[in-house]
């Protein structure tokens, strides 16, 4: 965790959310926030990220524990006291107003005077690259560009903290990665603190500061996208984070933080201990598909220190940029590589043998469920 | 006239121009009777049919003598005053109180919305003569029978549904995240709901309001039972002349009620046309 002094800004402590006094959605959400960190909040659907949001918006209440923001508690401040700018998923620009007066709108509650509104209602359509559309409704603009107008109207009050519930839902795939660098650049360029919920993992990769992962109501882990990515704390977070080989076995022997196991092929594998698991046990291994060398039968290169899996080819998948092999293992789990596509892709039929090398780094031993 | 589909054999033919006969015919039956009553209104004679002028175009056989008869008649000028004053004021109540009751009723929030929903629409579905003797004897006990207050109310009762019902509406393509919206730039829920919601609501608003006054403009059931002698409408004029005098003066009121009923219909279709289009533009097109 951060020191005190940074992670004042935003502390969620022990926060707790029921609707029916039975079944907890967010079960003790603990989470200090430092002032201009992107957090998003990634999960699947119903797990909890966007009650979280919510609460946070105090669209919900909380059943129990703490908000504080900037060391003061608004968990019972009611929701438009509390000054956080928001984002919502289907834009919710006010469409009897124009874009200018959706603008204005956040300025013209908080009394700001007519002349300052103007000039600053203009600025904001120049930093969102809508200069001349100030005087259209929202129904004359494109997703993206209503996207941009839901986004400067969140931030135009300049609050602190900035709240965005999958704002890139309802765009097609080019767009939102056109909006994600928007957004990230908007960021900077501000230094807002954000709160980003969505379920899409590249996007959370590709902006965040920070990821808190959700699954069930809790936080399974919360790191820096490098982090969890290439050291998932638990079996959810890797299968959940990017795509993985899970690879099970036997477990042979234990070494203070690596285990070795025995797979179905009867080849030994040697991976990073992450769970507590008891030799003889079933566990799995994860491996990124990214993180497998293809090497085909009969040479031995560095098989010496790597692990080795013998597989069959099931498939040859041609994406373009990469190369999809499918490898299937005697236990009928399938194995998936990828591999570059920069001419020194191997040349493997169906049916055909290869080995495919790993690091033990790159290898994550987690229990069997 | 629509091309006929080319396989369509002698018994299609009958059956499809049997159809037309007999929808044209329904049509023909309900508006006859109310299209007759205006070229009646201006018969110059004190009959309820045709003269030989009038077929024939006879300038002579037309007057106005039944609409001066109106603005002359102290009795006619008395039931006018009272139905818009009726009219009006169980419209202002009726269409506050209906709109917040559907804007309660499509929180998501609210419990038993069917059976309360139900209730409040129950003026509507019940027998017009059960809910006027109801109030009749409910009034009588409040000293409201024989008042304004007790008609205004009474109205209020009967126009409430037609306001839920308009407002629901237009409320169920409403997104509700504009509201949230609305207090996350600040704005407190009361001005939320002036400045977000009530706009969009608008077209449903004041079509519900004219249903409101239409029901209360039309009603003579409950007048019939509540309605003082000081408190005789327009309806209730009609009635008493159809069995006292008669003469075409109710045509003349009829046809000045039709003329109204037509330009409330054409501003609603305006209105509604409106709302489709506001709405539109919330779509994700």
């Amino acid at each position: 965790m951060n020191s005190d002094s940074e992670s004042d800004f935003l502390r969620f402590a022990n926060v707790q959310k029921s609707y029916d006094q039975k079944n907890l959605v967010v079960k003790d959400f603990n989470l200090n926030i430092p002032e201009g960190e992107f957090l998003t909040l990634l999960g699947p659907s119903g797990s909890g990220k966007t009650t979280v949001l919510m609460m946070m918006a105090g669209f919900e209440s909380v059943t129990s524990g703490e908000i504080l923001l900037k060391g003061e508690s608004i968990t019972r401040t009611a929701p438009y006291k509390r000054n956080i700018g928001m984002v919502f998923q289907n834009y919710a620009l006010f469409p009897h107003m124009s874009i200018a007066e959706n603008l204005a709108y956040p300025l013209k509650i908080r009394r700001i005077p007519k002349s300052e509104i103007k000039e600053r209602v203009d600025r904001y359509l120049e930093l969102i690259e809508l200069q001349g559309f100030g005087g259209r409704p929202p129904g004359q603009l494109s997703g993206g560009q209503r996207q941009r107008v839901a986004l400067a109207r969140a931030l135009i009050f300049q609050p602190s903290l900035v709240l965005m519930d999958e704002p890139l839902g309802a765009l097609d795939k080019k767009l939102r990665e056109q909006m994600q660098l928007e957004i990230s650049r908007l960021h900077k360029k501000l230094g807002f603190t954000a709160i980003y919920v969505t379920h899409d993992q590249t996007e959370a990769l590709t902006m965040s500061d920070r990821i808190a992962v959700f699954n069930n109501g809790v936080v399974q882990q919360c790191a820096a996208p490098e982090v969890l990515y290439e050291q998932p704390e638990n079996a959810f977070v890797a299968e959940f984070i990017g795509e993985n080989n899970f690879i099970f076995g036997v477990v042979k022997e234990i070494r203070s933080n690596v285990i070795e196991i025995e797979i179905s092929t009867g080849e030994m594998v040697r991976a990073r201990k992450v769970d507590d698991c008891q030799i003889g046990s079933i566990c799995k291994v994860s491996v990124r598909p990214e993180k497998l060398f293809l090497i085909s039968e009969g040479s031995q290169d560095g098989s010496s220190d790597n692990n080795v899996i013998t597989g069959k080819l099931l498939l040859r998948q041609y994406v373009g940029d990469y190369i999809r092999y499918y490898f299937e293992l005697p236990d009928e789990k399938e194995v998936v590589v990828k591999v570059l596509n920069d001419h020194t892709a191997p040349n493997i039929d169906r049916g055909q043998t290869a080995r495919l090398l790993s690091k033990e780094n790159d290898c994550f031993a987690f229990m069997a469920d | 006239m629509t091309q006929l589909p080319s396989y369509y054999k002698f018994w299609h033919k009958l059956g499809h121009y049997s159809l037309k006969f007999g929808a044209w015919s329904v049509l023909f039956f309900l508006i006859l009777p109310i299209l007759v009553i205006i070229p009646l209104s201006f018969n110059a004679e004190p009959f309820f049919s045709f003269t030989r002028g009038m077929v024939t175009l006879d300038p002579d056989s037309y007057s106005l003598r039944w609409y001066n008869n109106i603005v002359t008649n102290d009795n006619w000028l008395l039931a006018v005053k009272n139905s818009f004053i009726i009219g009006i004021f169980s419209t202002i109540i009726a269409t506050i109180l209906g709109t917040l009751a559907a804007v309660g009723l499509s929180s998501q929030y609210m419990p038993f919305k069917r059976v309360i929903m139900l209730i409040i629409l129950s003026p509507m579905i019940v027998p017009l003569i059960i809910v006027a003797a109801g109030m009749f004897f409910f009034y009588t006990k409040f000293n409201l029978a024989g008042s304004f207050a007790g008609l205004v109310i009474a109205h209020s009762a009967l126009g409430i549904p037609f306001v839920i019902i308009t407002i629901t509406a237009t409320l169920s393509g409403f997104d509700r995240t504009l509201y949230f919206a609305g207090l996350s730039s600040g704005a407190s829920p009361v001005r939320s709901f002036v400045d977000i919601v009530v706009p969009i609501i608008r077209p449903g608003v004041i079509s519900g309001a004219m249903f409101a006054f239409i029901t209360s403009f039309d009603e003579v059931v409950v007048v019939l039972f509540l309605a003082g002698p000081g408190q005789r409408t327009i309806p209730r004029q009609m009635f008493s002349g159809l069995r006292e005098q008669i003469n075409p003066t109710i045509l003349a009121v009829a046809t000045l009620l039709i003329a109204i009923s037509v330009i409330f219909l054409v501003t609603l279709e305006v209105l509604r046309q409106r709302s489709n289009r506001l709405r539109g533009l919330e779509g994700h097109n």
